[in-house]
Formats: C-alpha cells, structure tokens, sequence
C-alpha cells in the first residue's frame, strides 16, 4: 500500500517538475483545452451570453438480483429485488463577467424497487414489498475563462418511505500552467435521518404510547393505532428517527503523460457518525434468539485509487482503474476494473468491460445464528462478510454527426448490460439505457 | 496472486510513463481528448455504481457518492 501511495505523489510531483522545465509560460498561456472534462472544455469557444441549456441527460435503469443471505431475516432468506431507476440531468450555462462561464446543473431522479425481504420486517410477511426514492440535486460551478479554474457548490435530496437524506457539497479545481494537469477537491456533507422501524416481534416497548384515542405502535409498515383489538394505519410521522452524518474529502489529480495516456489518482477520507446500521435487520445469535444488528456509532473510510487511460492504435482504448479501501470496522478490499472501447467506425464503439471486487469480513459480521449473546457489536449482513464479485458485461454507444437516427438533437445513446456475481451465491444484472441530448 | 498480476504492471507502466510525461500541444491531444478517453465514469454506469456500492462495503475513489441513500434493500 505503500508503495502506490509513494508512487502517486512521487509521479505527480516529477510530471510537474518536467513540465515547469520544458514549457515557457507564456507559450502555453493561450492553450485553452481542458481534458479532464472533454464535454465542458467545448464552452471555451462557446459563450452565450443568456441562460441556455447546453445538455440533457436521461439515463434508465433496471436492475435484478436473486440471493439467499438477507440482511432482514438475519443472513437467511431471499434477496430478490428489482429496480427500475430513472434520472434526468439538465446542463444550463451562461456567459458572465470577463468571458467566464456558469455552469447549472438541475437533476431529477425517481426509482421503484420491490424487495422480497421487505415483506419480512413484519414477522408474518405482510410488510409491504415495494417502494420509492426521489433524488432531485442542484449545482452550480463557476469556470474562469484565463485559467480554466473552477470553483462550486452543490445541494442534494433523497428521499424514501424509512430513510431521508440531505447533502451539500464544496468543490474546486486548479489547472497546471500548461493546463495538462489538473487537481480538484470536494468537500461533502450527507444529513441524513433513518427511520426507526424494527422487525414486528423486535418494537421497542419505549415506541409504544398509550393515547386518549388508543395506543400508537410503531411498525414495519407504520404507525398502528390499536384501540379495543381493532387496527387501522395511522400518521407515519410518529415513527421516531435517528440520525446518520457522513463527511468526506474526495481528490484528485489527473495528468496527461503523452498523445495517448493520461492517468487520475483519486483518494477520499470519509468519515460517519450516528446510526450505521438498520433496525430492521435481525441478528439471530447462537442460542437461537435473535435481536436488531448492532453497530458502532462511527466509521472511518479510507479508499484510494487511480485511473490509467490508452490510445492503443487508431480504434482500440484501454480503459483501466484500480482501488484500495480500508476502514476500521476491519474491512480491506481491492478493486480492478478493465474496459475496452472498440471504434468500428468513429461514430460507433462496443465496450466490454470486466470488474474484479474482493473484501475482506468486518470484524462485527458472523452469519445465521453465529453470533454470541456477549457480543459488543453484530451484524449478518453479507455487505461485511467476506466475498469476491465479478462484473462483466458490454456497452455501445452511438454518436454520429447527423445525430442518433437521424435526428439532430439526440447526439448520443449508450445501451449497457452487465452481469455481477458474488462468492455468497448473490447474482444480478442490470441494462442501462444512456441517451444525451443537445 | 490475481491482484499481484494486474497491479505489478501498472505500477511498471506508471513509472516508465514518468518519463515520458511532456507538454503536449493542441494539435496532439485528438485522441486524448476523445469521448472514450474521459477519465470519469460514463453517464450511463450511474446505477452501475449505486448498486456496487451498497452491496459491497468499500466505495468512494471512483468520482462516485460517499453516502447519502438508503440502500437498504
């Protein structure tokens, strides 16, 4: 591990040692492209002056998986879950003071998931097996026209029926002199609040109130308000919540080595703190009971990674990245992933791509009824066990001059399909469907 | 053993290209600065990259979120 560190920072410091001594400022001082986003750099030469919208991005998903290890009925039981995600981001710019530029992001996203192992927070199964996420974020970045320097803030939201998130973000970039390089750093906040829905036979006795109109519950599916053996749903509002707040620092550094590579390193402390578990799921102990998982109240996250990109030829490209991760719940993994966009003509490409993920178990995970009464913390959730996973499959993408059939304005689709197995006997696939508008 | 195989050879490739590390004028960089070659993630692997994330334990490093979400399903 060490060793990348040392290589990271020894191979950004030297490129910009080179490069100082190479280059005369001043003769870079018009060179106004910027790799590190290919899409943006494009703004340079076109500046409006009003509000335009420069891009529209819809990407649909639908994802599938089947498994026998899950995390509501404690390391045991179906995984089965669908998703159908779908997510629209609107690019707006405008020309500002001294030719720089303003950059708007608007995003709307809405999911639909059914899960079997959601039934099952209620103990008979009649909890309800489906849901929703809404996930609208904003963002705006200011990109000075001299330096190609940017500077941003960004706000986000997700929201499902037992979970609410809040997030911000600072971020910035700086370019080298000869704008071959480029550093950037993201500063983030998630303010988040789960719900505090337990298993039926698991609530709590300090969520059960006694009111004049009855006595209000606190269930899988809601509030329950019980009066004389009757039930009706009521308000989930009663439902208490608490709260989980992740921080992190995410850099990078990107670097063009020649005409055809050009490598980022990437590294993020992450910090948590508050709820970081679910309390709906179960962990059954040795003795055959079982109880809510149990977690520490603070993780720290450490990944660190890098990408390497190559121009093999004239129509073949070498997409690679690599990650290491540690955190101090007892967690180290490995992450490699290989791409290779082949151009069978330049409008049109087909990529396969090939993943290879490995982690080790957290030091709170044990499987079905392996846990001990005395333990501090436990958890069957198989996120912690430990586990290698492959994910492979292939992507096209279409991007001719006269547009995607034709019309004009759809400048770009990406149709992808990928496979993803895990050593616990968890498989899924997912097909994406990509398409840019201009 | 698998891990020792792909990243030896990245990290030889990464510092032989130290040496090569130059400023490149306009005109050179056609290819790197081809779509393909971006070096972020594609828009489509969104999701790719949410489902990763919550089934596995690692995330961040990848230009990707660092919380926020559920995932609980």
């Amino acid at each position: 591990m060490k060793k990348i560190y040392l290589s990271a920072i020894g191979f950004a410091f030297i490129c910009n040692l080179k490069v100082s001594a190479q280059v005369r400022r001043d003769s870079v001082a018009k060179n106004n492209v910027s790799l590190y986003s290919p899409v943006t750099s494009d703004t340079t030469s076109y500046n409006p002056r009003k509000l335009k919208v420069d891009e529209i991005d819809f990407v649909s998903s639908f994802y599938w998986q089947n498994g026998f290890h899950s995390a509501v009925t404690g390391g045991i039981g179906t995984e089965h879950v669908t998703d159908l995600s779908n997510g629209l981001d609107l690019h707006l710019l405008w020309q500002g003071n001294h030719n720089n530029i303003n950059h708007l992001d608007v995003g709307m996203g809405f999911d639909y998931h059914t899960a079997a192992s959601q039934a099952y927070v209620s103990k008979t199964g009649a909890s309800s097996p489906t849901g929703t996420r809404i996930y609208p974020s904003l963002d705006y970045t200011h990109e000075s026209a001299k330096t190609g320097n940017t500077i941003g803030v960004g706000a986000y939201y997700s929201g499902e029926y037992n979970y609410q998130s809040l997030g911000t973000d600072l971020h910035f970039s700086v370019k080298t002199d000869n704008k071959n390089g480029e550093f950037s750093a993201k500063l983030q906040g998630y303010f988040d609040q789960v719900k505090l829905i337990y298993p039926s036979e698991l609530i709590p006795a300090s969520t059960t109130t006694t009111t004049s109109t009855g006595t209000v519950i606190t269930t899988a599916s809601g509030s329950v308000i019980s009066s004389d053996g009757e039930t009706s749903y009521g308000s989930k509002k009663n439902i208490p919540s608490s709260p989980r707040t992740t921080l992190s620092a995410a850099f990078s550094y990107s670097q063009q080595i020649n005409e055809r590579l050009q490598i980022m390193f990437l590294g993020d402390v992450v910090g948590q703190h508050g709820y970081l578990g679910l309390p709906f799921h179960r962990v059954y102990f040795n003795n055959g009971k079982d109880t809510v998982e149990k977690l520490p109240s603070s993780r720290f996250k450490l990944p660190v990674g890098f990408r390497l990109n190559y121009f093999l030829g004239d129509n073949i490209i070498i997409r690679t990245y690599y990650r290491y991760y540690q955190d101090d719940w007892g967690i180290k993994s490995n992450t490699i992933g290989v791409e290779v966009p082949y151009k069978i003509t330049p409008f049109f490409s087909i990529s396969p791509f090939y993943r290879f993920y490995e982690q080790s178990a957290s030091t709170y995970f044990a499987p079905y009824e392996e846990h001990l009464p005395t333990d501090e913390y436990y958890t069957s959730n198989y996120e912690y066990a430990k586990f290698n996973s492959q994910f492979f499959g292939v992507g096209f993408r279409i991007a001719p001059p006269k547009g995607v059939f034709g019309w004009q304005g759809l400048h770009d689709m990406e149709i992808r399909y990928g496979h993803y197995t895990q050593t616990t006997g968890l498989e899924s696939d997912v097909v994406s469907l990509g398409l840019s508008f201009k | 053993m698998v891990k020792r195989l792909v990243v030896i050879p990245l990290l030889l490739l990464m510092v032989l290209s130290v040496s090569s590390c130059v400023h490149l004028k306009e005109y050179q960089k056609s290819r790197l600065n081809d779509s393909e070659m971006a070096l972020g993630n594609r828009k489509v692997e969104k999701n790719e990259l949410n489902f990763e994330s919550y089934r596995e334990a690692a995330s961040g490093a990848n230009a990707g979120k660092t919380g926020g979400g559920c995932g609980c399903n």
